[in-house]
């Protein structure tokens, strides 16, 4: 078991036939998730990898069967792909694209949870059930099949943590980013929720950045269920600036709100392990469980 | 009344916005505020407009609610003033209105957020469409803010928004062009270096130190400088080069980072994922004979073909390091040293 994507998760891909899209597809393949078809408007008929690539995602479910689906094409044109994926009842989407407009993405949004359709990112590396399917771009090698949940805003930084997971012999059971935009669909409570029922995560590892508040929801929601797993947390970006984005178009510290400070904070009085460097975040989760109250 | 036509906020209290009782003194006035620099931009044209006597003021705004994942209205009755100050003081006079994102903002739902902030008979339905039209220019516009600070009643019960302000979403201006040129001739509270690094499409920030950092992806890189601030170290800038960084890129990232004269260390923290470590090496090297760095170099390199990128470094007698809090304690300890 893990979340989300497993060995049977089939998947179409949106941008098959762009460089991003047919390099990844070849990993994505080389990995062992199933792609089951791609998504190019035009380029109909044609195939990528082995893959078959149709027109619309209407034609491409009268010849497969699909689940989930994973979005490469440009910003102008996700939020089409995105939409599209979400009226042919894929579940989940990953949106890889980084740069979408916020007014889309709120559209995008609003109706998939109509439809009760999960979205992960945009600006995401995608998610990874090590040794069953990997649905994004991250380097498959720095992962391995193991207990702990790992659920990101980042992409390097997820690396850096999922290879130290690793090397510490503790492995993931799924990791995924949520994304680094403003506006993004699973937030950190979605996955918690849906790790604390996954039999395979024995405990959490979060990667949180500047800006925004998912940290302090998580938080909350941590603190209010007496969530039953351990949950180590690094926050990146104690020693930004207010008022400046940090790369991600998310993380930026507005006033006095979104700063690193009040998110450690609010973590650790919910009973989050904190760790202040990337690399103690294995030694934390390997630590014998403290006995607080 | 003469207001200078500026792009950033504040203007009021840097004394560009003036009063003038008659054409003379308007001419004037106009002089004088077109000679400012507000906040580091030179005032190129001012709006001469009627002076409204205000009986009350208001405040309406539409944002982006990252947490709702939707555009919600806030308004307060407290008006003309800092809105920060009133949300942190008395959270309870911010009214708050969500929009749905599917059927929009109804006239109706203008009219109920009109009620909440006091207005009744002709001024609400004003206020109403003024709140409508507000949400039909974010759409149209692509923006993350629409402020009107104060939305003013005049003597005669008129209500209008006085001031007028739009933030426009930097991923839409593939869409909304007219502001794309618009922001290519300025940018407020940027450095020079910043300026150039948003040229070359870099995601770069100019800081106080002296510690250069380049890093690829924008959360490892907030992690090393937060590394180099734990081992009590100043960093210089975040510079990340992106996934996949070419040659090219990381070359144009140097050239940045070398070109503020505070620098005197420079720590570069790569995890290869898509991007290639021998490539990030072999970049390395070609900048260095083609730029000759002269302060050291502190350079760590890992993930995919690492044993490739270090053995080139190593050959050119560049050493490379494994972990990212030695890289972090090695560059800190030669500031130190070259200090």
């Amino acid at each position: 078991m893990a979340i989300l994507v497993g060995r049977k998760t089939g998947a179409i891909v949106w941008g098959i036939t762009g460089s991003q899209g047919q390099f990844h597809t070849q990993l994505m393949l080389e990995y062992g998730s199933k792609i089951v078809a791609g998504i190019t408007p035009g380029r109909g008929g044609q195939e990528v990898h082995g893959v078959p690539v149709f027109d619309t995602a209407r034609e491409a479910l009268e010849k497969v069967h699909a689940d989930a689906s994973i979005i490469f094409v440009p910003a102008p044109h996700a939020k089409d792909a995105t939409l599209e994926a979400i009226a042919a009842n894929l579940n989940p989407i990953i949106v890889i694209t980084e740069g979408i407009p916020v007014k889309d993405e709120i559209l995008i949004m609003d109706i998939a949870k109509q439809k009760g359709i999960t979205i992960i990112g945009p600006n995401t590396p995608g998610i990874i059930t090590p040794g069953q399917c990997k649905l994004g771009i991250m380097p498959s090698h720095i992962f391995k099949p193991g207990k702990v949940g790992l659920v990101s805003r980042s992409g390097t930084l997820t690396y850096e943590i999922a290879a130290s997971l690793t090397n510490a012999g503790l492995g993931q059971s799924t990791c995924l980013g949520v994304g680094g935009d403003p506006v993004v669909g699973m937030s950190f409570v979605d996955v918690f929720k849906m790790f604390r029922k996954d039999p395979a995560t024995k405990a959490i590892a979060m990667i949180g950045e500047i800006g925004g508040n998912a940290e302090e929801m998580a938080a909350e929601y941590v603190n209010k269920t007496k969530y039953p797993k351990p949950i180590v947390a690094y926050i990146a970006g104690r020693g930004a600036p207010p008022g400046k984005r940090m790369g991600h178009a998310g993380a930026i510290i507005t006033g006095k709100a979104g700063t690193a400070e009040t998110k450690i904070e609010s973590l650790r009085a919910a009973g989050v392990r904190i760790a202040l460097k990337p690399g103690e975040i294995a030694k934390l989760i390997k630590r014998p469980k403290l006995t607080i109250n | 009344m003469i207001k200078a036509q500026v792009l950033v906020a504040g203007r009021g209290k840097a004394g560009a916005i003036k009063p003038a009782s008659s054409p003379e003194e308007a001419e004037q006035v106009a002089q004088t505020i077109l000679s400012m620099t507000v906040k580091g931009e030179k005032v190129a044209k001012v709006l001469v407009e009627e002076q409204l006597a205000s009986r009350y003021e208001r405040y309406v705004s539409i944002v982006v609610d990252r947490g709702s994942k939707c555009y919600t209205i806030l308004c307060s009755t407290e008006g003309g003033v800092d809105i920060e100050e009133v949300a942190a003081l008395h959270p309870e006079k911010i009214i708050r209105y969500r929009i749905d994102p599917v059927l929009g903002l109804q006239e109706f739902e203008g009219r109920i957020v009109a009620k909440q902030l006091g207005y009744s008979g002709a001024q609400m339905t004003q206020v109403a469409s003024i709140v409508t039209k507000l949400y039909q220019i974010m759409l149209q516009c692509d923006g993350e803010l629409i402020e009107s600070n104060p939305l003013i009643e005049t003597k005669a019960g008129e209500i209008i928004p006085a001031d007028l302000r739009i933030l426009v979403d930097d991923n839409s201006l593939f869409r909304q062009k007219k502001f794309l040129e618009r922001s290519k001739t300025f940018e407020p509270d940027m450095t020079e270096l910043e300026i150039k690094a948003r040229e070359k499409g870099l995601a770069f920030v100019e800081l106080e130190g002296n510690v250069g950092i380049i890093g690829n992806g924008a959360g490892l890189v907030m992690a090393t400088l937060d590394m180099i601030i734990d081992y009590k170290g100043k960093p210089a800038n975040f510079c990340d080069v992106g996934g996949g960084a070419s040659e090219e890129r990381i070359a144009a990232a140097l050239e940045i980072v070398l070109a503020n004269p505070k620098v005197k260390v420079l720590l570069i923290n790569i995890m290869g994922g898509i991007t290639r470590c021998d490539d990030v090496a072999r970049a390395i090297l070609n900048i260095q004979k083609r730029m000759g760095i002269t302060i050291p170099m502190v350079i760590r390199l890992v993930g995919t073909n690492e044993k490739e990128g270090q053995k080139i470094l190593a050959s050119a007698n560049i050493p490379s390091l494994n972990s990212m809090e030695e890289a972090a304690a090695k560059a800190v300890s030669l500031i130190s040293e070259a200090t």
